[in-house]
């Protein structure tokens, strides 16, 4: 079993790497690789016309694709009355992609974001924008599209012009813009984008067009509304599981007991036959499916079906947990590959005044999105297939359910609705997602079929974030210094599992070690190294994926050398960042937005109190975090959580403050309370009761500083996530004496010092 | 023949007893602004108000609302709390994904209609549904603001 569905040995004649497009110079190594990998995914996985496209990106001869995000029409719609229906290569998922797609082509477009309506974008090759590629994740979707859709913007009011220059018989430059019209002042004439865009749109793109001086801009970098809030407060949303279509049947799952279970004879059938809106029973793999007129009454059917489940192929054994794996981690002696070296380590340990050792893990996660997965297949009297799915690759998925279905990629329309949360739970995982499911039911029915998993067979299949284990060394020197930091961090990540072969080999996982590599710190000699060590289950991306944990325990180790050497951890790490301008400022920043830095314990609102401090730098952005804690009854209580944050440059102040509030939600929600606990082979865990998430009264205030560096733009949506476990950690350090070393802060009970 | 009062209509349904008044309203109505998130009460994704009480969906019989007021989502605007408190969701800008926003509206409704002018312990009590984006503070800030736009 490998999980996510590893596309094929690349075809020859297809595109490796990213050909002909120029990269960001912004890009760190990871995000080079991961960009590499996944353009090597989607070229081998896209049908080959796509793929070509994708190939001659540059290509300028007649005839041959424009390159995508240039060809406006694939984009925009503007309709008589000057509304702009945008289509996004990304997905909208909570994160305000869609606003933020809406602010940066309507600066330059010059049209009010208000006006606009955005929908997911089918798969094609205009909306491979992500650096050659598609999908929404990574954090990437602003900042490796920004270009690329202003100068959209700017193609399109520059057809407009010329459009309106060729009704009016006037010079274009004796033409302007205002929002949604173009203005001839000489004679004072106005003209509607609605009214120009059917001619406007017909013409082809210029070769180059001028962009808007950021000094003037309206609407990027300001606090623009979500173009969501309200269909989203009444109801009107609609997501994946809300999809129906005429003569559609509902389908419910019961999947084997164990991943890689296969079901064999059926005790009951002809009861369960007979129960209430029954149309049949079906097996698929690794599962039994019932067809029903509704879904609850699928759902009572195929939980009354008494399946004799045989053991297949693959899967997770029998005697499988979490509690074996950890074990495993901490046994495995691999002497694994140097992921970054600086300076010898070994001879800073043996010469250091002191001598810091520690032991860090955190378990697998679920991605816990409300909403349950779903997938809704029609096959059409002309053959082709439309799929309503949850999914962060339009292309990728187009590409397997052409598989599944036995058509070409292009007879598949599928269609991407909102997403009700996903944190990086719809990529495409093995046995992870239920459209293959769908299909097979459509096709066996007949008719139209939509699969909806329950909460229970959600969490008994979602891929989950890998477990993490960590073994630090650390050595001071005689003032307390920090001279030498080793780390052993051992186990899998989503990258080398998923893209390892399409790394040209490099033993490194970069998922594994990012937030323990690149640190800002002046460390003489560091090692860190990647020991690879398989995890049986399906594992995913997850919210800041190995940044999710390394973080944490990095920054909790740090803490402990400054403890260590007598130093107080802000201090010190002002120290450490003496050469480093922007994460000295920034850290300076989140201590003053928390009224200056103390670390306690102290006395406030009648609790004893203690604040913890970390940094992070994830997905090309800075981040320090501050939390102020108490305990209460044994556990943690997080009163405050102070943030600073640096992507460089922004585009909506407002969707960053509500983002980083949210990656403060869910990186305490996984700190303080969240574990995926194996047993025998599966989850333990199968709904919210046993798998408990953030309630609204632990979630702290939350304070957000934006600081605008000016470095080049990095990601928001999952940056604010990993400050918080370690700075909550360290606070717990600080007022207790106890220093948390095992997630979730559940398993420990903790009494004030 | 289960007959069921929702959004101020009156329907004749063909469902088993025990079916949950969540799949009533989503599957054989068509109304999907009430979600399902988790079947057993947990998130409050599917909250709906019962004669103006927040009532889990997902849990309660349909035969159980039979001669009771049942409110959705889709009709939370027409009457003036729910107006207001949807206001006040757009004007803090409460929804990330939405997805349980439904749920927390139908909660928030329900806790102004009961009690206009709630203290922070009223609102901890009543706004106890999931949120897996982190709403949480907006939340807060849009039900204080909804109650005191009253």
């Amino acid at each position: 079993m490998n999980g996510m569905t590893r596309p094929p040995a690349p075809a020859p004649g297809l595109p490796r790497g990213l050909p002909g497009v120029a990269r960001p110079a912004n890009l760190s190594r990871r995000g080079v690789l991961g960009f590499a990998a996944g353009a090597l995914v989607l070229g081998v996985a896209l049908p080959p016309r796509l793929a070509r496209a994708q190939g001659t990106t540059q290509a300028t001869t007649p005839g041959a694709a424009p390159p995508p995000g240039t060809r406006v029409p694939a984009f925009l719609e503007i309709g008589p009355d000057g509304a702009v229906r945008l289509l996004s290569p990304f997905v909208e998922g909570g994160q305000g992609i869609g606003t933020a797609m809406a602010q940066i082509v309507g600066e330059e477009l010059d049209a009010d974001p208000a006006r606009f309506t955005v929908e997911c974008a089918p798969p094609g090759a205009d909306y491979l924008v992500v650096n050659g590629i598609r999908m929404t994740g990574g954090s990437f979707s602003t900042r490796s599209s920004y270009e690329t859709m202003r100068r959209l913007g700017a193609s399109a009011r520059e057809m407009l012009l010329r459009a309106a220059a060729a009704r009016l018989l006037v010079g274009q430059a004796t033409l302007t813009t205002e929002p949604g019209q173009v203005v001839h002042a000489a004679s004072g004439r106005r003209i509607g984008y609605g009214e120009l865009a059917g001619a406007a749109l017909a013409l082809a793109p210029a070769a180059a067009v001028p962009l808007r001086d950021p000094k003037t801009f309206r609407y990027i970098g300001k606090p623009v509304a979500r173009l969501d809030a309200r269909e989203k407060s009444t109801g009107h949303a609609r997501y994946s599981i809300d999809m129906a279509v005429d003569g559609m049947l509902q389908a419910a799952v019961q999947h084997a007991p164990r991943l890689g279970g296969e079901p064999g004879a059926f005790a009951n059938e002809a009861a369960v036959r007979a129960m209430p809106g029954v149309h049949s029973i079906h097996r698929l793999p690794g599962a039994v499916a019932v067809l029903a007129d509704r879904w609850w009454r699928a759902r009572q059917a195929v939980a009354a079906l008494d399946v004799a489940w045989t053991a297949g192929r693959g899967g997770l054994e029998a005697d499988f947990s979490s509690a074996v794996m950890l074990a495993a981690l901490r046994a495995e002696t691999g002497a694994g590959a140097p992921a970054e070296r600086e300076g010898d380590v070994d001879s800073a340990l043996a010469g250091a005044a002191r001598v810091v050792e520690a032991e860090y893990d955190a378990p697998y996660l679920s991605h816990a999105q409300l909403e349950p997965p779903s997938a809704l297949a029609r096959f059409n009297p002309d053959g082709t297939l439309d799929l309503w799915l949850p999914n962060q690759m339009p292309e990728l998925f187009q590409a397997a359910a052409a598989q599944v279905a036995g058509l070409r990629p292009e007879q598949v329309r599928l269609h991407s609705p909102l997403l009700g949360g996903f944190f990086g739970r719809h990529f495409l995982y093995d046995f992870a997602s239920p459209f293959q499911q769908a299909i097979r039911l459509a096709q066996a029915a007949g008719q139209p079929v939509k699969v909806i998993w329950s909460r229970e067979e959600e969490f008994g299949r979602d891929a989950v974030r890998p477990m993490g284990f960590v073994r630090f060394r650390g050595g001071l020197d005689a003032r307390g210094m920090p001279v030498a930091l080793h780390a052993r961090v051992v186990g899998e990540g989503p990258i080398g599992r998923y893209f390892g072969a399409l790394q040209g080999g490099s033993p490194v996982d970069p998922s594994m070690v990012e937030g323990i590599v690149e640190k800002p710190y002046a460390i003489p000699n560091r090692r860190v190294d990647c020991v690879p060590h398989r995890q049986p289950p399906v594992i995913a991306f997850w919210r800041s994926v190995g940044h999710s944990m390394n973080d944490f325990f990095y920054e909790s180790f740090l803490d402990e050398l400054a403890v260590a050497g007598g130093q107080d951890p802000f201090t010190l790490r002002l120290a450490l960042l003496r050469d480093r301008p922007r994460q000295r400022a920034l850290l300076e920043a989140v201590g003053e937005l928390s009224g200056g830095w103390k670390r306690g314990p102290f006395e406030a609102e009648g609790t004893r109190r203690a604040r913890g401090v970390a940094m992070a730098t994830p997905f090309n952005t800075e981040v320090a975090t501050i939390a102020e804690v108490s305990i209460a009854a044994g556990e943690v209580v997080v009163h405050d959580v102070w943030v600073a944050i640096d992507p460089g440059s922004i585009v909506n102040p407002a969707i960053i403050e509500r983002q980083v509030q949210s990656a403060v939600a869910l990186g305490l929600s996984a700190s303080l309370l969240e574990e995926v606990v194996f047993e025998e082979g599966a989850p333990r865990a199968r709904n919210f009761d046993n798998y408990p998430i953030l309630p609204r009264d632990r979630m702290p205030r939350v304070h957000v500083r934006i600081v605008e560096s000016g470095a080049p733009m990095g990601g928001i949506g999952e940056p604010g996530l990993p400050g918080v476990p370690p700075a909550v950690a360290n606070a717990v350090a600080a007022l207790t004496g106890r220093r948390v070393r095992s997630l979730p802060f559940a398993k420990t009970r903790l009494g004030a010092a | 023949m289960l007959e069921l009062t929702i959004n101020g209509a009156t329907h004749r349904l063909d469902v088993e007893d025990g079916t949950p008044l969540l799949w009533v309203i989503r599957d054989t109505l068509g109304l999907t602004g009430t979600k399902y998130g988790c079947g057993i009460a947990q998130c409050g994704a599917c909250t709906v108000l019962v004669d103006g009480q927040a009532t889990r969906a997902c849990i309660t019989p349909a035969e159980s609302v039979a001669g009771a007021q049942v409110t959705t989502i889709e009709a939370v605007e027409q009457e003036p709390v729910g107006r207001r408190v949807v206001a006040a969701w757009v004007a803090h800008q409460v929804p990330q994904c939405g997805y349980c926003q439904s749920g927390q509206v139908m909660a928030a409704t329900a806790l102004l209609r009961q009690t206009p002018r709630p203290g922070e312990d009223d609102i901890a009590a009543a706004m106890t549904n999931l949120c897996r984006c982190g709403t949480y503070n907006a939340i807060a800030d849009a039900v204080r603001a909804a109650a005191s736009a009253a």
